[in-house]
Formats: C-alpha cells, structure tokens, sequence
C-alpha cells in the first residue's frame, strides 16, 4: 500500500484520537455546569460552544489562521513561547478542539439534565463528597452520553475539511489529513486514490456508529 | 432529641412567603407532616437534611448543632447523618441492590449489616437484581433500607408510599412501623393520606402555608377538624319511582344511601360531602 496514504490515514486517525481525549477532558466539566447551571451567563457559554454548529468551517479556520499568525498578539505571543500553531499539527489539533467542542458537549449534557436532582442529592445524604458522586454514579449512568460525545467528536475530526484546509494547508505528515487528501486526489483526476481514502473513511465511520448504537442500545437498557 | 426552629423564604404559588417551622422531635418518635400539596411540608425535610439553606434559626440533633444561622454553623448533607427516602427513591440505576446498600455504608460494620437488612424488607432473593427489574413497592424497601444503612440519627421519608396501589402501601406501612420500632430513631413522614397519617404517626404536624399551625395526637388532629362526620364524595346517583340512591365513597370503601327524590336533586355527581356519624345505630 501506498506510504503517503498509510501515513494520512495515520494522521487523520493520531488527530481525532488526541482531540478526542483533550475534548473528553474538557467535555464533561463544560457539560456539567451547563446541565446544572442557573447562573446568568450559562447561555452565553452555552451560545459559544454551539456556535461551530451554525458557523461555516471556513470563517473559524480563516479567524484561527489570523489569530495563529505572527503578526497576530496571540500568534506573537506563542511563537516567543517556541509555539507555532499555523500550518502545524498542534495548530490543527487547537483547531478541531474548537471545531468538534459541540459534538462532545451536547450529548454528556443531555444525558445529564436527563437525571433527576434526587439522585446527586441521595448519594449527598449517603455522605458522599460531589466529585465522588459524580465519579461513582453520575458519570457511570451517564456512560451512553459519554460514549456519543467520544464518537461524534472523532468522527467529526476525521471528516473535517474547511477548518483543516485554513489553518493546516497540505503538508505532507504534517498536516495533511484524508479528507484533504481526497480533495488533493480529485484536483488531480486520481480518483482511484480518491476513492481508497473515501471508502476507508466510510467504512471505518460506519463501524464506529454502528458500534456505538449497539453499546448505547444496551447500557440504556441496564438503566431504564 | 431533635431541635428544629428555623426560617426560610419559599417560592409559593401566591408568591413569595416565609415559611417558619418550629419541631421538637422526641427519641424514637414518629412525626408526620400533614398538609396539602405545596403547603411546604417537603421544605422541612430538606432543610433538616441540609438540601436547602434556611436564613435563619438553629437546628440540634442530639446536642450536636447542624445548623445555627447566629454563630455561623452549616453542616453540609455529607456531615448530617439522615436517611432521606425520596418521593422517586432514587436508587442508583448503574448498582444492583447489594452495590445501592454498600455505596451507602461507611464502615465494616455496616457493611455487616447489609444482610439482616436485606432480610427485614424481604429482598434477600433479589440483592443481585437492578433497580430497573424491581417493583415500585421493591424499589421503596431498597430505598428504605438503603437510608437505614448508614446508620441515621433521623429518618426522612418523602411520601415514600404515594406511588403504589393501596394494597402495596397498607404492607409497607406495616413494614415501616416495624423497622421504625427495630432501629429505634426519630423518623419524620410526608403524607396527605388521613388512613396512613393515623396509622403511622405518634404526633402529626398540620403544615399550613409554610407553617406548622397544629401539632397532636393523630386521634385529636383528625377529630378535632370533622367532629363526627365522615368526609366522603357522590359517585353515582340512582333514581327509581319514588326513591333516589346515591352512591357514596368513604374512604376506600362505596356505601348507598336513600334519599328522598326531592332531596336527590341537590346532590351532583363528584359533589363532597360530609356525612352525620353522631347516632350509631345499634346491630340487632
């Protein structure tokens, strides 16, 4: 097999699978405090990780680019620092963070504000600290939104192409992702690597959905 | 002995109001709150339990101060010791029942425990089991048990019975008298139900509008508000030629009554009324 397309795919799969984890890390306090929130700027927060929804790929990416770039206070700031986040990897892995929050956040917090404020305050009563509440019932009940978050976030990351193409270009193992690579392949009239990197992603995006319907399916169950 | 005397402001259906309770809870005594919906009888319960801040007051457990707004304590749930039994029980769905009960203990001890409780609600056979197999009436024994557990220094039930059907709660309020006189320990019950009022409480606290307008023997509470009527509603009326039936229900039970015809048309269908107990007839 073709070493440039093993190494994009490794690319693709390394970006999701690392923006996965941070968002994850991210994800479930940011759910958290908007399930349960009643504080006056709940929906200006709530506005701002929904916002990559509505917003077209191209106007985050084009806006990251400019904030990333040198000439910017953000950019200058970083690169002191010995960061460049423009054309790089870590600048496309700060980019897919931003792009894919929504897909992380929404399904842990529905799951969430689905539970009732008795459970929380049973376990309080039982002389349970909240962070072993959450760690020992909350986050366990609430596994099927956990689960969806994990999977919309990487899949999202994997298909993304606007956000990638702004701020990442087409560097070769650097940042050069499958979806773009299947762009640069049709630009090119090769389809039949086109199709090789268009059919892998189906392929793989369908068995992680299906994976996860099943799961759900199934833990859902344990709960209702 | 339990101390309650404390203020708080509540969100009511007419409005803002400041609903103030004042309780003194004796050792092993069983209270119930008895009010309508929304009086702010559930309101008592989460304060004692420390879910809702009161503005003002004091309220001692056994000498030990839970909450004085005057020299700043606040004990947070954690640190209150209650066995709080929720309207909806709030088990935890990803624990069979064995894993609800042990979540909730705090020491080897009570760990030891988990057995001779499972057996006083009868729900050895299904310690394996999760809440989403069990019963409304199994879940509230778990519920129950799970509360007692840990051991409390009072017992909170939130109309623990108000979802089941009149049998299961007629066996479950006999099974809470007895685990009430087993573990010893003030318990305080929720409840707009007349027959489980009586049949539980030692004392029963009227909660009106936020406030806690009479507190007595159960006996006195219920006879001093209908002195020898019987509170029932019209569920069917019957004509003949010159007889009218109505159809009566008194508690759980259907009597019938003959009236006049001319009478009969006064009453309507749904109607309450009260019904004169004074003379008892003697049965020849």
């Amino acid at each position: 097999m073709d070493i440039d397309f093993i190494e994009t795919m490794l690319l693709t799969f390394k970006l999701a699978t690392i923006t996965t984890i941070i968002l994850l890390v991210i994800g479930v306090p940011l759910a958290l405090f908007l399930a349960n929130s009643t504080k006056w700027y709940k929906s200006i927060i709530e506005t701002i990780v929904s916002m990559p929804l509505v917003l077209p790929p191209s106007v985050l990416g084009f806006y990251l680019l400019i904030a990333f770039s040198p000439a910017s206070f953000i950019g200058q700031n970083l690169h002191d620092l010995g960061i460049d986040l423009a054309f790089s990897f870590a600048g496309l892995v700060v980019g897919s963070i931003i792009f894919s929050l929504p897909f992380m956040v929404h399904p842990i917090q529905s799951a969430l504000s689905q539970l009732p404020k008795s459970i929380y305050e049973a376990s309080y009563t039982l002389g349970k600290s909240k962070l072993e509440t959450l760690w020992r019932v909350i986050l366990p009940i609430s596994k099927h939104g956990i689960i969806s978050g994990c999977v919309l976030a990487f899949a999202h990351t994997v298909g993304e192409f606007g956000v990638v193409l702004m701020i990442g270009g087409n560097i070769s193992g650097e940042t050069k992702v499958a979806s773009i690579a299947i762009y640069d392949e049709v630009e090119s009239l090769n389809y039949a690597m086109a199709h090789q990197y268009s059919l892998t992603l189906f392929i793989i995006t369908f068995a992680i959905l299906l994976l996860v319907y099943i799961t759900n399916k199934k833990s859902l169950g344990e709960i209702r | 002995m339990i101390y309650i005397d404390v203020q708080i402001d509540l969100n009511m259906t007419n409005g803002k109001k400041e609903a103030s309770y004042k309780l003194q809870i004796q050792k092993n005594e069983f209270i119930t709150l008895f009010g309508d919906s929304g009086a702010g009888k559930t309101t008592l319960l989460r304060l004692i339990a420390g879910l809702e801040n009161p503005k003002s007051g004091k309220i001692i457990v056994d000498d030990r101060v839970w909450f004085d707004s005057e020299k700043n304590i606040n004990l947070s749930p954690q640190k209150r010791e209650v066995g709080f039994v929720f309207q909806d029980y709030a088990l935890f769905p990803n624990m069979n029942i064995q894993k609800n009960l042990l979540y909730a203990c705090q020491n080897e001890s009570q760990k030891a425990n988990i057995p001779k409780l499972l057996s006083l609600v009868e729900l050895e056979s299904l310690s394996d089991s999760y809440p989403h197999q069990l019963s409304g009436g199994q879940k509230q024994r778990v519920a129950l048990a799970r509360a007692l557990i840990c051991e409390p220094k009072i017992l909170l039930l939130d109309e623990p019975l108000s979802a089941l059907d009149n049998k299961m709660r007629e066996n479950l309020q006999n099974e809470l008298l007895t685990i009430h006189k087993e573990f010893k320990i003030p318990a305080l019950l929720v409840s707009h139900d007349v027959s489980e009022t009586i049949k539980l409480s030692d004392r029963v606290a009227v909660v009106e509008h936020g406030k806690i307008t009479n507190i007595d023997k159960p006996i006195k509470i219920f006879s001093k508000k209908n002195e020898n009527t019987l509170q029932a509603e019209i569920i069917e009326i019957n004509e003949n030629e010159s007889i009218c039936k109505l159809a009566i229900l008194v508690g759980t039970s259907i009597i019938f009554i003959e009236v006049e015809k001319d009478e009969a048309r006064s009453y309507k269908v749904g109607q309450k009324i009260a019904i004169d107990v004074s003379k008892v007839a003697k049965d020849n």
